[in-house]
């Protein structure tokens, strides 16, 4: 090949990684264009305002709601602490806490429930023949499509005084009088377990269903007993699946508003019904964003172990 | 020698054969509750709408079959109200959102990665992450200083929040399809000098319609359901039917109410039984 020959080629393959450069770049150009409605209503209606709440918690309630332009940190102050009005002497807000720690309760209550019936449903499904199993999923997935406040309607006429399940241990005679379920701390945490159930066993399912039975055979095959073997080789394998849907169900019960107002009747606050009401009856704008940015924070930091449990789920597959 | 072979064959295949009816994925209990999950599951709803057929004012006592509720929510002129808004807001909501993340779908798969593209995941999943309460919360505070700029307290406040949230459920089927999408087609299109709006509109979009149709229909059911967002956005007398529902609870159950919730929930399966049949095609 002569040198000249050899010049003219490497010109036509720059000009060619160019022209393909060029390309490559028009159609980024392209990508980041048909992005741009999408963000926009979203930096306009979902993400903006998350940093006008965050400003929000720096300023002066006003008297009828709103704020008045004014810093102050008596937001962030009233989430933990309270004011007496007559002598200024600071004390814990412990209805506050009650009301932190109502929610931590029964949303960690919850998930255990939903984990312990989550689990051996998800763990029939995965071992269903491959023809049913997707309607098995089917049958799971429906109710969390439905609206969740009918569903919370649905569990609440269950419950009720008059209720058919009463109605039912009334006419059974297992019960004289009816057993007060409703706008108790338990009818809400049955209600967030039957709401998020779906939440719990779908990552479970996941995990369950990559489940190499070859293991679980070499267990029984030295001797391991059914017990031995759940705990000790199907448990740890899909942890990652327990931790996803347990982190899944937790999150929602945290944040929760429809479900304790309405199977809490009103006294039984939880986070999200706390911050409501900073918005309506309570008039603390600043409060109540306050209040918002502390659940984020909380929910934030259980993502990233979501995030971490399904890398490493991920990372295990190989 | 040959009784004791025989023997040993015997052991073997017994031991064969017991293994065989060994289930190493059996484990005791685990269908019991299975079952009772789904019962659990099932059982409040099919008593909801059973209950809706009752003829009697009380919701507990069955007085026999009737469509008298039925007829007595289709013929509140309060149910027909905030159920036209919730269809108006469902639908543009739905229409718009699909759009949007149809667009963006287009622009985040079957290219290469490029920086930023997490950031954009990021952002269209927003929605998915922030607790809803919190997003109402924010929308209820940036839509009173515009409301206090503008002077407007129309619908469009709750078209937009609904169209936001909804972004993320239409983009996901619709990502899904276009993931499972074979691009040789459209290169053959090009290669017989279609040009790029014809490839579009006659071999990109046909192919990645069920796609579409799966995420307008979830956007649908999402925005029709949703309460905690609009019970905190909407302005008075702007109530949607899942808001006027919870409204109504304060009140105490009526069997109204009960059908109505039947009504929406034969909507919602079967919206989401359809949009089944379109993800597995």
């Amino acid at each position: 090949m002569s040198p000249d020959h050899k010049d003219t080629l490497v010109k036509s393959s720059t000009r060619h990684t160019r022209a393909f450069k060029a390309s490559r770049k028009r159609q980024l150009q392209n990508n980041l264009l048909l992005c741009v409605p999408a963000l926009l209503v979203l930096a306009l209606a979902a993400v903006g305002p998350l940093l006008i709440v965050l400003v929000y918690t720096f300023l002066e309630a006003g008297p009828y709601g709103g704020v008045v332009w004014q810093w102050s940190f008596e937001g962030w102050f009233e989430v933990f602490l309270k004011r007496d009005i007559f002598d200024g002497t600071v004390s814990i807000a412990d209805a506050h806490l009650s009301i932190f720690w109502r929610s931590f309760k029964l949303s960690i209550q919850s998930t255990l429930l939903a984990l312990v019936l989550g689990f051996p449903t998800a763990y029939f499904i995965a071992t269903r023949p491959a023809a049913t199993r997707n309607l098995w999923l089917f049958l799971i997935t429906i109710p969390f499509w439905t609206n969740l406040l009918i569903r919370t309607f649905a569990i609440m006429q269950l419950i009720r005084d008059q209720g058919i399940l009463n109605t039912l241990l009334i006419g059974f005679g297992v019960i004289d009088t009816p057993i007060e379920m409703l706008y108790t701390e338990f009818s809400i945490m049955l209600g967030m377990t039957y709401v998020y159930l779906p939440l719990m066993v779908l990552p479970l399912y996941a995990s369950i269903e990559k489940l190499d039975f070859r293991l679980v055979e070499a267990a029984y095959d030295l001797y391991a007993g059914r017990l031995k073997v759940l705990f000790r080789i199907i448990v740890p394998l899909v942890k990652p699946g327990i931790v996803a849907g347990c982190i899944l169900v937790f999150i929602p019960s945290l944040g929760a508003y429809v479900t304790p107002r309405v199977l809490g009747g009103g006294k039984n606050l939880m986070l999200g019904n706390l911050i409501e009401l900073q918005f309506g009856q309570g008039r603390n704008w600043p409060l109540g964003a306050a209040l918002s940015i502390t659940l984020l924070c909380v929910v934030m930091i259980s993502l990233l172990f979501y995030v971490r449990s399904t890398q490493r789920k991920e990372a295990d597959r190989g | 020698m040959s009784v004791l072979r025989n023997a040993r064959k015997l052991i073997v295949a017994r031991a064969i054969a017991g293994n065989r009816h060994f289930a190493v994925r059996y484990l005791p209990g685990f269908s019991t509750i299975a079952v009772l999950c789904f019962v659990l599951l099932y059982a409040p709803i099919v008593a909801l709408v059973i209950y809706s057929f009752n003829s009697g004012t009380n919701i507990a006592l069955w007085e026999g079959f009737s469509l008298h509720w039925y007829t007595v929510a289709w013929e509140n002129e309060l149910v027909q109200e905030v159920t036209f808004r919730s269809l108006i807001v469902a639908s543009m909501a739905a229409v718009t959102s699909t759009m949007l993340a149809t667009m963006a779908a287009l622009g985040t798969t079957r290219t290469g990665d490029y920086r930023g593209r997490m950031l954009i995941y990021a952002t269209i999943n927003q929605p998915l992450m922030v607790p809803e309460i919190v997003t109402g919360v924010a929308l209820l505070i940036f839509f009173a200083i515009v409301k206090a700029f503008t002077g407007y307290h129309g619908l469009a406040y709750l078209i937009a929040a609904h169209t936001a949230f909804c972004i993320p459920f239409a983009y996901l089927p619709i990502r899904a399809r276009l993931e499972g999408m074979d691009s040789s087609l459209e290169t053959a299109a090009q290669d017989l000098y279609a040009t790029p709006v014809k490839t579009f509109w006659r071999i990109t979009l046909p192919l990645m319609w069920p796609g579409i149709l799966a995420g307008f229909m979830l956007a649908f059911v999402i925005s029709l359901d949703d309460v905690v967002i609009t019970e905190l956005v909407k302005s008075a007398g702007q109530d949607t039917l899942p808001t006027y529902m919870l409204g109504q609870l304060r009140r105490g159950i009526t069997p109204e109410v009960n059908a109505i919730s039947s009504a929406l929930l034969g909507i919602s399966i079967l919206l989401v039984s359809l949009f089944f049949v379109l993800r597995n095609r």
